[in-house]
């Protein structure tokens, strides 16, 4: 096993890399060259910050390309965390129309209130409901809490890209799942044994 | 259902775990990458560390400290004091804080919440705020850990910094802070009832009960304590069962 963080500027990695380390994760790596994940078996993209920023970064760091390729050609298992969420899809709307990975169909929009008791940014704890059975939900029942912090929200274009959503802003779609790729807008690695549950269960995929 | 966090305070002054009294007469309660082990194990929905000593004494932050300390913490980590500009605040998340807590700078030069929530999102810009009731019994802020009065009412500035961009709010009564007698409600009300954005009630938790009154009738989103878990029996988790008992949304691990 050699689990890769990719490192593109948009957030701290040292609790993500510990939380995989504590999940049994082997040989667990932050790469800040793309030249050096050749042999990774599995990837996290994590980020915190703007779909603009992040973007800019992936490209800038010449990260597009061979992501891409490990991805969708070899079939490397990718997960994506928060803004590594985001950036999966085709077009994200925050730091203005920006074009996304293009992983999984779907745009990046702003959370939209059902009412004023909910606040934007949803910040805190929040339940996952499973939508489309998958491996990486294993030993997770319906209703785990999970921490989220963020104002975006993924809107896949298809219901079969649907891995989870999360009883805020009307049902928004807290994870997504295409193949070999997930993403997670909430933050495993800061959600405690929910959280480790979860990373285990990548690290078997 | 979004959940009501229960958030363990730690106060950082050269090296050592404190807490005091009414921001003053500071006691050394014990090492802080233990507490924070201990608190990974205790069911707490996040932490929130504060340098109290960074602004008053200008000295630089201990990213070193800190990074070893997120590192460690598999809950969201809020890191605080002495932050006086938008370098800062990047220097900290990089070493691993999730959001940050801006006092002091903010009264100098409030553009660093409003580039802060530019650059990194308003989401990890936890405005906090230290108040004092006047004797007209209105809220004023106070910056520098207590000891600069600020001529400003609580209502007026809470609304001003969710305008500049917060995401969060860190309301602080410096009377109550320590004193385990209860939250100041009105406090908490003088910022919930003119903000949208979430609203972290501190200062005076001394039982569960006053967390339930903090949340139900201050309207926080979040409640932060220190001296009850620091010198009380009572933990995180038992207060998450009293809420739950009360009809309070908290999250109750279950996955073992």
């Amino acid at each position: 096993m050699n689990v890769a963080i990719i490192d593109y500027g948009m957030s701290n990695l040292g609790s993500i890399n510990n939380a995989l380390i504590e999940c049994g994760g082997e040989n667990v790596s932050i790469i800040s060259n793309p030249e050096d994940f050749k042999n990774a078996t599995h990837i996290i993209l994590p980020g915190v910050g703007s779909f603009k920023d992040g973007m800019t970064n992936l490209k800038d760091l010449c990260w597009i390309k061979p992501l891409r390729k490990t991805v969708i050609e070899d079939k490397v298992p990718l997960l994506g965390i928060c803004l590594g969420m985001q950036l999966l899809a085709d077009k994200g709307f925050e730091g203005g129309e920006i074009d996304g990975l293009g992983l999984i169909h779907g745009t990046v929009e702003k959370l939209k209130p059902v009412d004023n008791k909910e606040k934007i940014p949803h910040v805190g704890w929040n339940e996952i409901y499973s939508k489309t059975k998958s491996p990486i939900l294993e030993n997770i029942p319906d209703g785990t809490d999970y921490y989220f912090v963020h104002s975006y929200h993924f809107i896949p274009r298809s219901v079969k890209n649907i891995l989870t959503t999360t009883p805020y802003c009307g049902n928004f779609v807290s994870s997504v799942i295409s193949d070999n790729i997930f993403g997670t807008q909430f933050h495993p690695e800061k959600s405690q044994r929910p959280g480790f549950q979860l990373l285990k269960n990548f690290l078997n995929l | 259902m979004l959940k009501v966090r229960v958030i363990p305070t730690l106060l950082w002054k050269d090296v050592g775990l404190v807490k005091g009294i009414g921001f003053d007469s500071w006691r050394r309660v014990g090492s802080l990458l233990p507490a924070i082990r201990v608190y990974n194990t205790r069911q707490v929905d996040e932490l929130i560390l504060v340098d109290i000593t960074a602004t008053a004494d200008n000295h630089k932050l201990d990213l070193e400290t800190i990074s070893e300390m997120s590192c460690e913490c598999f809950v969201p980590f809020t890191v605080g004091g002495g932050i006086k500009k938008v370098d800062d605040i990047k220097q900290l998340l990089r070493a691993g804080a999730d959001k940050v807590a801006i006092n002091s700078a903010a009264y100098d030069d409030p553009t660093i919440i409003t580039e802060g929530a530019k650059l990194f999102g308003s989401q990890c810009i936890v405005a906090s705020i230290d108040a004092k009731k006047n004797k007209d019994g209105k809220y004023i802020c106070y910056s520098h850990a207590g000891k600069k009065k600020r001529n400003i009412e609580v209502s007026v500035w809470a609304k001003k910094l969710e305008e500049l961009g917060a995401g969060e709010i860190l309301i602080t009564s410096i009377e109550k802070d320590g004193t385990m007698d209860g939250y100041d409600i009105n406090l908490i009300k003088a910022v919930t009832n003119v903000v949208s954005i979430p609203v972290i009630a501190s200062g005076g938790a001394g039982s569960y009960e006053d967390l339930y009154q903090a949340i139900s009738k201050g309207k926080a989103s979040a409640v932060a304590a220190a001296s009850i878990f620091h010198y009380t029996e009572q933990t995180p988790m038992e207060a998450k069962g009293y809420l739950h008992s009360k009809k309070i949304p908290v999250r109750i691990n279950r996955i073992s």
